[in-house]
């Protein structure tokens, strides 16, 4: 009877300590797997053909969905922000308020959850199939490091990719904001122009793309991971690609935070 | 009779938790020959295998090429011994992001790279459409993708990309599995010749005993991560031994009797 009481006061705190591990332990298969990946980046041979089609999948095909999301976002804020500034009679300050959203928050934030939905599901699914039909191993078999072929240049791409699609996102943005408040809100647009460059920074920008490189190369980095590491079929594909999903966009989010209290907590 | 087999494997273990997979193999293949291992699904045959490539590390023992131990190798001696071995997997395992063409020059180029030559693309196709035919494929089908081909055709397709690098060690996994008996005769048929031509040495696992007489010189069965009989092919079916017996002639009651329950 004292056993079953001791059991259950103790079985919530085991499954915690169990829960812990687990997560500890994939952290750190996590990170052997990024160290083993960009490890390669120094050992030739690099496969640049493999590079090249993983960076044309995620910058170029990604362009219409990162684009459109980028457009309405930047007009929504014009309009939202119009709507409570108004009262205060500061309409003024949109311009910049637009432009600092989408360069520091939205663009990155956005055309990264857009990637990790669209690259990052399909890298998953391509690798874990790959993985529970053999191909993996048969690379082995012919000679290739299946690290150095599939992981190595998908981390590159995915790293370089994401900047060139936020800086698309963030002049799309800053677009949608300018045709609302010219077309809708009647705004001048010659002054809305130097409202947007004077607030403005140089540093926003940098910050905003520093962060898309970060995004990209976990976006990849999950995609990868996740189907490498894939068991049991059709079904674990499956799952390998929600987790892949999943993981890229909470870490998104949460180094989104990191690197902006980093940058401008000041 | 060689002084020194090509594979020499001694001691071999591989437990997965409590399960042992490989329990104490011992298994020598001479230079040259084909070496079958027959045993049930799950005996530990695809482990065995994927030991010697390296694909997965055995707990203990010494596995044996030319001489040499793979396991206490350096990294690139390791992968040097290892680049000797082709394999043709179950399911072909092909790439299906390419062309039929582009998987047989992958396994053309890995042997370039490794003897640092270089291969042209005009070069790389003749030579990809040769070997194809080699296979009783028509250059043609290499601008297929494999998932437009048959099953038959698709074993062919790998026994074409592994025998691009003219490896020294061939190894099958269950060749003829899936396929109708004729399909799988020819399959057998194109085996013996590419090992033949390639002089390979050649480990083929199989619970096909047609194809297994076909393919082997020697054969042995693994049952329980053991193996328990070892002899020439042409023996399998009058071995002698109650369990080889009860597995080639497949019987229900015998000294093997099958898990149903876990």
């Amino acid at each position: 009877m004292r056993h079953l009481t001791v059991n259950i006061l103790l079985d919530p705190v085991a499954a915690i300590g169990r829960a812990c591990l687990a997560m500890i332990r994939k952290a750190g298969a996590l990170a052997l797997f990024a160290l083993a990946g960009l490890s390669h980046l120094l050992r030739p041979p690099f496969y640049w053909k493999v590079f090249f089609n993983a960076l044309i999948e995620i910058a170029f095909f990604s362009l219409p969905v990162v684009a459109l999301t980028a457009i309405f976002s930047g007009g929504v804020i014009a309009l939202q922000s119009y709507a409570g500034f108004a009262q205060y009679h500061v309409q003024s300050a949109i311009a910049g308020i637009v432009v600092l959203a989408v360069v520091r928050e939205l663009g990155p934030v956005l055309a990264g959850l857009m990637v990790a939905g669209r690259v990052g599901a399909a890298m998953s699914a391509e690798i874990g199939t790959m993985r529970v039909t053999d191909q993996i191993d048969a690379l082995r078999t012919l000679s290739t490091d299946p690290m150095k072929y599939l992981v190595t240049p998908r981390l590159l791409a995915g790293t370089l990719a994401l900047p060139f699609l936020v800086l698309v996102a963030d002049i799309l943005g800053v677009l949608g904001g300018f045709t609302v408040s010219v077309s809708k809100l009647g705004f001048d647009p010659h002054s809305y122009v130097t409202a947007t460059l004077n607030a403005l920074k140089p540093l926003d920008v940098m910050v905003g793309l520093s962060k898309a490189a970060v995004f990209g190369f976990i976006i990849s980095l999950m995609g990868c991971y996740h189907g490498y590491t894939s068991r049991g079929g059709a079904e674990g594909v499956g799952s390998a690609t929600t987790a892949a999903v999943v993981a890229a966009s909470i870490l998104l989010l949460a180094f989104d935070y990191l690197l902006t209290d980093l940058f401008f907590a000041q | 009779m060689n002084a020194q087999p090509k594979i020499r494997i001694r001691g071999l273990t591989k437990s997965f938790g409590p399960k042992k997979v490989l329990d104490g193999i011992d298994l020598d293949v001479e230079t040259g020959t084909s070496f079958v291992i027959i045993g049930g699904s799950g005996s530990g045959k695809s482990v065995l295998l994927r030991c010697i490539l390296g694909l997965v590390t055995p707990d203990s023992g010494s596995i044996e090429i030319d001489g040499e131990d793979v396991l206490t190798a350096s990294g690139k001696r390791r992968e040097e011994l290892e680049r000797q071995i082709g394999m043709l997997f179950q399911n072909a395992a092909l790439f299906d992001s390419m062309t039929v063409a582009d998987n047989i020059v992958f396994g053309l180029r890995a042997q370039c790279r490794a003897q640092h030559k270089r291969l042209s693309a005009a070069q790389a196709r003749t030579q990809a459409g040769e070997i194809l035919r080699q296979v009783g494929l028509d250059p043609s089908v290499g601008a297929l993708a494999p998932s437009e081909l048959s099953g038959g055709m698709q074993k062919r397709v790998g026994l074409a990309r592994a025998i691009a690098g003219t490896p020294a060690i061939l190894f099958f996994d269950e060749p003829t599995t899936g396929l109708d008996p004729i399909m799988g005769a020819v399959i057998d048929g194109l085996i013996v010749d590419c090992v033949k031509r390639l002089g390979s040495t050649a480990i083929a696992i199989t619970h096909d005993m047609a194809s297994a007489q076909r393919i082997g010189d020697r054969a042995a069965m693994l049952y329980q991560g053991k193996l328990v009989w070892q002899g020439l092919a042409s023996e399998l079916m009058h071995s002698g031994n109650p369990m080889v017996d009860q597995f080639t002639h497949g019987r229900k009651d015998g000294p093997i009797s099958m898990e149903l329950r876990r």
